[in-house]
């Protein structure tokens, strides 16, 4: 650690930080602007001025910007100083002379890091007497407002959306005080990281669209900690509530997870919340065959009836809903009857995966090991669609061969220009091995274009090359040969090498050959993690509670008398055929939030809880139990699934239901249970949990109207409601301040309103939050666990004449259930396509844009040709048409006969 | 060949270049055939024996400069010689002359350069206004390729360099050696922060020499003749000639190559001739627009880098804008702020935002509106906008003839403000 000092006071700080970090850290208010902990130091708003003083006798000093100045042992600092003090206010009076003062009208207004800044500096009146500079305005699309008059040009936005997220349709025009932040012409931004401009910018040039239709200020909402549903990632982020409405979802910081930043389906996914459709009251199917709302009780008492008629009861859990709802409904059931409720498929590809992850031989990395891993080899992933945060991960990944190089020419890692100016084209090694191109590529040192199969073969080669004792490839072309070697060999040279596969490469031999190739890194001495990614936001935690590879085939092979399905739409996940004949003579009950072919089917359906109206348990596909909490206490009948499944089954007598009242006490039985799980209750304090005495309280202490919101219903004040499962009031009423970190209602402290307050909550500014980041890890590798090589190597990949390898292309916008409802989303969804090689096509006579005909799972699709130059020949990518994934890869014929054909 | 005028003793009177037949037989690329005899380390020693310093207004030892690219067998990277020929400075025209009119003398002096500091491809950066400069050098680029001058064995010394003339975007920023680099590499022309400095971590992170095209034609001559023959072109302590030009109401406004360390008297008297009748000379900028006044109690000082910095001003490009009697000097220097503040690459915020707004003040007073609290926000500008409170030396530069300004013609911005009118307005034309 180094010692500085500060208006004569020591304080430590790590050696390579930069000042700005080491006052932040150190707890000191230091304005700042351009610099931001994920971004670097750049020196272009000229905020974080102070004095620097050459050594004890040296009184005068000199303005430095503490952004830029590295740390030295003994180095002398002022912050006090009253030149820099005037400076720093000068430098936000330079900023107002344009900046419009339209904070009441203003979405940033509240929780601006502008607004706090301001007030830190001292400065209040503006000396400026002349007209200021109007911009045009864009539409950026269906997430992102823009209001460039506000814009104080930090040029965060472009730095973090070019060089951070690699996007490239926006950029800094024209120049002095006419900079102008936007796209070259209006139009959607393209990235699926745009969302984080809200975040990042320091004011209210881009705002949170679909907020601002229904906007609240930061101090009038609940805020509570959530956990985004809308893939297995597990980014935390907080979720807004006023009104009963879930306004918004901003991110929320895990050192560990997702940092800063989330993808575009996280943040504007959540409108299946609100949506008017939502199932609210339980439904009963009568006498003339339709569904009709009825009374709670008499819901509870017809499940309860069905519960205990007897026969064969088969219980489907869901991988987007909580531990804590599927292990409720496997108690209920039994073990033996209850399945995970994925395709036969899936069901297969997630038990390799759980065996692989569950070993204990393998590193499963956090996406902040992901960030620093120095040499990575991506087998089917396409990350950017599947699980945009973790190729955001990846692209930070490959920047650190530059960082090295720039620190061995003393440019510190967070001159961020300098760096990337000195790195150039040096990038740690990136490998993709997909069928299709991904949005990865650009930072690639090698895309590779091919089959399943032959990525699988060329996986196992790689792991062949890297350890002789691993199963060799027979007759591997000699580009692929030479392309394993390369990988072999960066591989083993690397310190952190990180293995990524997962379920949507579709294939066992893929996930396979990705677990070979750490096992032989393992074999070599290397210690290698491996990324299996995973569909959905609990994915791996059914894995991890579910026995075999129970996909619905297992689940509905044999007649049952009743099937209840957990927060599942089983059309995605089977044929209709098959679903048609199992479910024919059985009694349907479903729990859902949100209406779908599967609930209109059923007999007795029971509106569950979202994420936003319960809280609840998800394990990430980092093996990480995280807890999400709720900031809607629902005035109707949603309750979590498994308070219905309690209840319904105290109603049929059933034991395993009586000691449930909490999620706690559901989540101790399942540590105690099953062993993967004996870490789970440790994911976050219990419901018990108070400091000095009192609850943590969800509403800041500015929140207003809660007297009157509801005036128009009834002028006397509600009772507020109290969580029975979590440590949080309701209201602005308890404690807050410092808490437990998965704890965190929202960023708040004295003198810091916006996002940027997390810098107070951290224990290393950009690092770890204090008290260590929050969820539970439950799968860790230990030194003594095997994993024997995989050894069933696919023959290569042979196009069949008229036929093709049907495979699917994910898409970030649409693939993922819920978020696909959401309003914004849908914006941003284009039509199922289906894609094939420029030769494919000439073959069979099509152009791009033309309907081909092709069935799946026995249905006739029409899908508008894409053209893909790397797909390879005799293989066609499926996109749009997530719910036909059940059907996938498969081999299809494909015909130009088209619209009518059938 | 006179050679006490060096840089342009080969200008023709019919101001048409030499080719590059004319410009051997005048002696032409006999400096390179010495230079490739010489070893790089030499002719770093030479240049830096000669006190050859800066022409492009920064004034920093060329030697040294070049002594800080890296050598030796682990620094076996690519090197680059950048030629700033981005001469956008108001009231300088100083380059254009010699890029005009020596050619080969630029492409010379790239080479020699180049292979002091084993830099394999060079390019000239040349304003985008420079039309005939740029096919003028085209063409002398073409002509020593021809003539095994460039190319992949350079007169069979197994020394290799390509020339690029680069006709630049347009902007003043660009002119800043770092964010001339930005520019070349087809990004938006941002300044960079130093450390790293270019000569570690330039044109695209690899070693980088900028060096001004004045500075670069004296290197030939350097190798040639001798450092010790250099230092004696100069009155002072640094060597060589520097082009002087001077511009105003002078009766002869020109530019002239003269010793270094020639008075400012004699630059304005004996050679512009004096002021016009019914003029007087209150001050001049001496080196461009970044430079401050130096009142006309001062001109007897030698034009040297010294002795201007002395007087708190800078001999920058050594190219003197002279304000007579009958102009205002605030709406002289609302001219150059305009030109500052449009010219602001917007980066940074005392400079993108400070500028306008000094601008709109000065604006103010001359237009009769003026405030006694705008001299306060003048001067606070002008002691933020210094080099550690901007990002690079464009503010500064800006506020070298306010900062001035505001001490010497203290009176009449307090007669604008006091009377609210410009006393100039109604007996001479504006500036503009």
């Amino acid at each position: 650690m180094t010692v500085f000092l500060i208006d004569g006071k020591e304080y430590t700080a790590k050696p390579d930080e930069n000042l700005l970090q080491a006052c932040l850290g150190a707890g000191l208010d230091l304005p700042y602007f351009c610099w931001h902990p994920a971004l670097g130091s750049v020196g272009a708003c000229r905020q974080c001025a102070v004095k620097q003083y050459a050594n004890a006798e040296d009184t005068t000093g000199k303005l430095v910007m503490a952004c830029m100045t590295p740390l030295a042992e003994g180095a002398r600092f002022s912050l006090a100083d009253p030149e820099t003090a005037a400076f720093r206010a000068s430098v936000i009076e330079w900023l107002m002379i344009n900046h419009p003062h339209d904070c009441p009208v203003c979405e940033e207004g509240g929780e601006c890091h502008l607004q706090d800044m301001t007030v830190m500096t001292g400065h209040a009146y503006r000396r400026y007497r002349f007209t200021k500079r109007t911009h045009r305005n864009q539409n950026l699309g269906p997430f992102i407002k823009h209001e460039m008059n506000r814009c104080i040009a930090c040029y965060r936005c472009t730095r973090f959306y070019r060089d951070y997220a690699g996007g490239r349709d926006l950029d800094v025009f024209a120049a002095h005080d006419h900079v102008y932040f936007g796209r070259h012409a209006d139009g959607t931004l393209e990235s699926e990281f745009s969302g984080n401009l809200v975040e990042v910018c320091p004011t209210g040039v881009f705002t949170d669209k679909p907020f601002s239709a229904r906007y609240a200020r930061k101090w009038d909402m609940r805020g509570a900690p959530s956990i985004c549903t809308h893939c297995a990632l597990g980014c935390n982020t907080t979720a807004n509530e006023r009104a009963g409405e879930l306004r918004r979802i901003v991110n929320r910081y895990n050192g560990s997870v997702n940092g800063y930043f989330l993808c575009d389906r996280g943040r504007f996914g959540y409108g299946f919340v609100n949506a008017p459709d939502r199932i609210r009251t339980p439904l009963g199917r009568g006498a003339d065959g339709k569904q009709a709302p009825i009374s709670r009780e008499d819901a509870v008492a017809r499940f309860g009836a069905l519960l205990r008629a007897g026969g064969r009861i088969v219980g489907i859990g869901s991988p987007r809903a909580s531990l804590e709802s599927n292990f409720a409904l496997r108690s209920l059931v039994g073990a033996e009857n209850f399945h995970p409720g994925v395709s036969a498929h899936e069901g297969v590809l997630l038990r390799l995966v759980t065996d692989i992850l569950t070993s204990g031989a393998v590193h499963v990395p956090s996406l902040r090991d992901v960030e620093h891993a120095d040499a990575v080899c991506v087998l089917g992933s396409d990350l950017p669609n599947a699980a945009p945060r973790a190729a955001l991960a990846l692209r930070q990944a490959v920047r650190g061969a530059g960082i090295v190089a720039a620190a061995a020419a003393e440019i510190p890692y967070w001159q961020d220009a300098g760096v990337r100016t000195y790195a150039g084209e040096v990038r740690s090694p990136l490998f993709i091995a997909t069928p299709a191109a991904t949005r990865l590529d650009d930072v690639a040192h090698t895309a590779l274009r091919a089959a399943p199969n032959d990525i699988a073969r060329l996986g196992f080669a790689v792991a062949a090359c890297i350890d002789p004792g691993a199963p060799a490839v027979a007759d591997l072309s000699a580009d692929l040969t030479a392309q394993a070697q390369l990988i072999a060999q960066a591989l083993l040279a690397a310190d952190r090498p990180l293995i990524v596969s997962g379920v949507e490469a579709g294939e066992i031999s893929v996930i396979e050959a990705a677990a070979n190739i750490a096992i032989a890194l393992r074999a070599r001495g290397k210690t290698a993690a491996l990324m299996l990614n995973l569909p959905e936001c609990n994915s791996l935690g059914l894995a991890l509670m579910a026995e075999g590879a129970g996909g619905l085939a297992a689940a509905l092979g044999e007649p049952a008398a009743l099937v209840i399905v957990l927060e599942n739409d089983l059309f995605r996940r089977a044929g209709s055929a098959v679903l048609d004949t199992a479910l024919a003579a059985a009694h349907l009950v479903v729990l859902d939030h949100s209406d779908g072919p599967t609930s209109q089917r059923a007999e007795l359906v029971l509106p569950a809880a979202s994420f936003a109206e319960s809280g609840g348990t998800l394990v990430s596909s980092e093996g990480r139990a995280q807890r999400f909490y709720q900031p809607i206490f629902a005035e109707n009948d949603v309750r979590a699934a498994w308070r219905w499944l309690g209840e319904a089954g105290r109603a049929a007598g059933n034991n395993a239901c009586a000691g449930w009242s909490t999620e706690d006490d559901i989540v101790a039985a399942l540590g105690s249970t099953l062993p993967h799980f004996v870490a789970a209750p440790r994911a976050a304090p219990l419901e018990t949990f108070r400091i000095t005495g009192k609850r943590i309280s969800s509403e800041p202490h500015r929140f207003s109207g809660r007297t009157a919101m509801n005036a128009d219903r009834n002028v006397r004040e509600p009772k507020p409601p109290v969580s029975a499962d979590s440590p949080f009031s309701a209201t602005m009423e308890g404690y807050y301040g410092k808490m437990p970190p998965a704890l965190l209602p929202f960023a708040w402290a004295p003198g810091w309103n916006s996002v940027q307050s997390v810098n107070k909550f951290q224990a290393e500014i950009g690092g770890a939050l204090e008290g260590g980041d929050p969820g539970v890890r439950l799968l860790d590798a230990h030194k003594d666990a095997t994993l024997a090589y995989y050894t069933e190597i696919p023959e290569p990949f042979a196009p069949r004449p008229g036929m093709w390898r049907a495979v699917m292309l994910p898409r970030v916008f649409g693939d993922e259930e819920l978020s696909a409802r959401a309003a914004p989303i849908r914006e941003r969804m284009s039509p199922p396509a289906i894609a094939l090689n420029e030769q494919d096509a000439a073959q069979i006579g099509a152009a791009g844009g033309q309907l081909l005909a092709c069935e799946l799972d026995g249905e006739p699709q029409h899908l508008a040709l894409e053209i893909h130059p790397g797909l390879p020949r005799g293989v066609a990518g499926i996109s749009g048409l997530a719910a036909k994934v059940h059907a996938l890869p498969a081999w299809i014929a494909v015909t130009t006969s088209g619209l009518g054909a059938s | 060949m006179m050679m006490d005028k060096p840089l342009t003793a080969l200008i023709q009177p019919d101001g048409m270049p030499l080719d590059i037949a004319g410009y051997e037989r005048a002696g032409g690329y006999q400096a390179l055939r010495k230079a490739l005899t010489m070893t790089p380390e030499a002719i770093i020693a030479e240049v830096k024996r000669s006190r050859l310093r800066g022409r492009g207004g920064g004034g920093f030892s060329t030697g040294r400069k070049w002594e800080a690219v890296p050598t030796g067998t682990d620094a076996a990277r690519q090197h680059y010689l950048v030629v700033n020929a981005d001469e956008m400075e108001p009231g300088s025209f100083k380059d254009r002359l010699l890029l005009e009119q020596t050619p080969h003398q630029m492409i010379e002096s790239v080479i020699i350069s180049a292979f002091a500091i084993q830099a394999d491809i060079a390019y000239i950066f040349v304003r985008a206004e420079y039309v005939l400069s740029l096919s003028r050098l085209a063409r002398a680029v073409a002509e020593a390729e021809a003539r095994g001058y460039l190319g992949a064995d350079i007169l069979g010394s197994g020394f290799a360099l390509t020339i690029h003339v680069h006709a630049s975007g347009g902007r003043y920023i660009c002119g800043e050696s770092s964010a001339l680099l930005t520019a070349l590499e087809g990004r938006r022309p941002l300044p960079r922060s130093r450390p790293p400095r270019s000569a570690l971590s330039g044109l695209w992170g690899k070693p980088s020499i900028v060096n001004n095209v004045e500075t670069l034609c004296n290197v030939p001559h350097i190798v040639e003749r001798g450092a010790d023959w250099f230092l004696g072109l100069s009155r002072g302590a640094d060597g060589g000639t520097k082009l002087y030009g001077l511009s105003g109401r002078v009766k002869r406004p020109g530019l002239w190559e003269l010793p270094l360390g020639t008075s400012l008297n004699e630059i304005l008297e004996e050679h512009a001739g004096g002021m016009q009748d019914g003029y007087e000379c209150r001050a001049v900028l001496p080196g461009g627009a970044s430079t401050a006044f130096v009142m006309n109690a001062d001109f007897d000082i030698p034009m040297d880098f010294t002795s201007v910095q002395k007087l708190g001003s800078s001999l920058g490009t050594g190219n003197i804008m002279a304000l007579d009697n009958q102009r205002c000097p605030i709406g002289m220097l609302r001219n150059l702020e305009h030109f500052f503040a449009q010219e602001s690459c917007g980066f940074c915020t005392p400079c993108r935002d400070g500028l306008p707004w000094v601008e709109r003040i000065l604006a103010a007073i001359e237009a009769g509106d003026g405030e006694a609290e705008d001299l306060d926000t003048l001067a606070r500008h002008v002691s933020f906008l210094n080099s550690d409170g901007t990002f690079c030396d464009l503010a500064p530069g800006a506020m070298a003839p306010l900062g001035s300004g505001l001490k010497h013609f203290r009176a009449e911005f307090e007669q604008h403000i006091a009377e609210k009118r410009c006393p100039w307005h109604e007996t001479a034309e504006s500036w503009a």
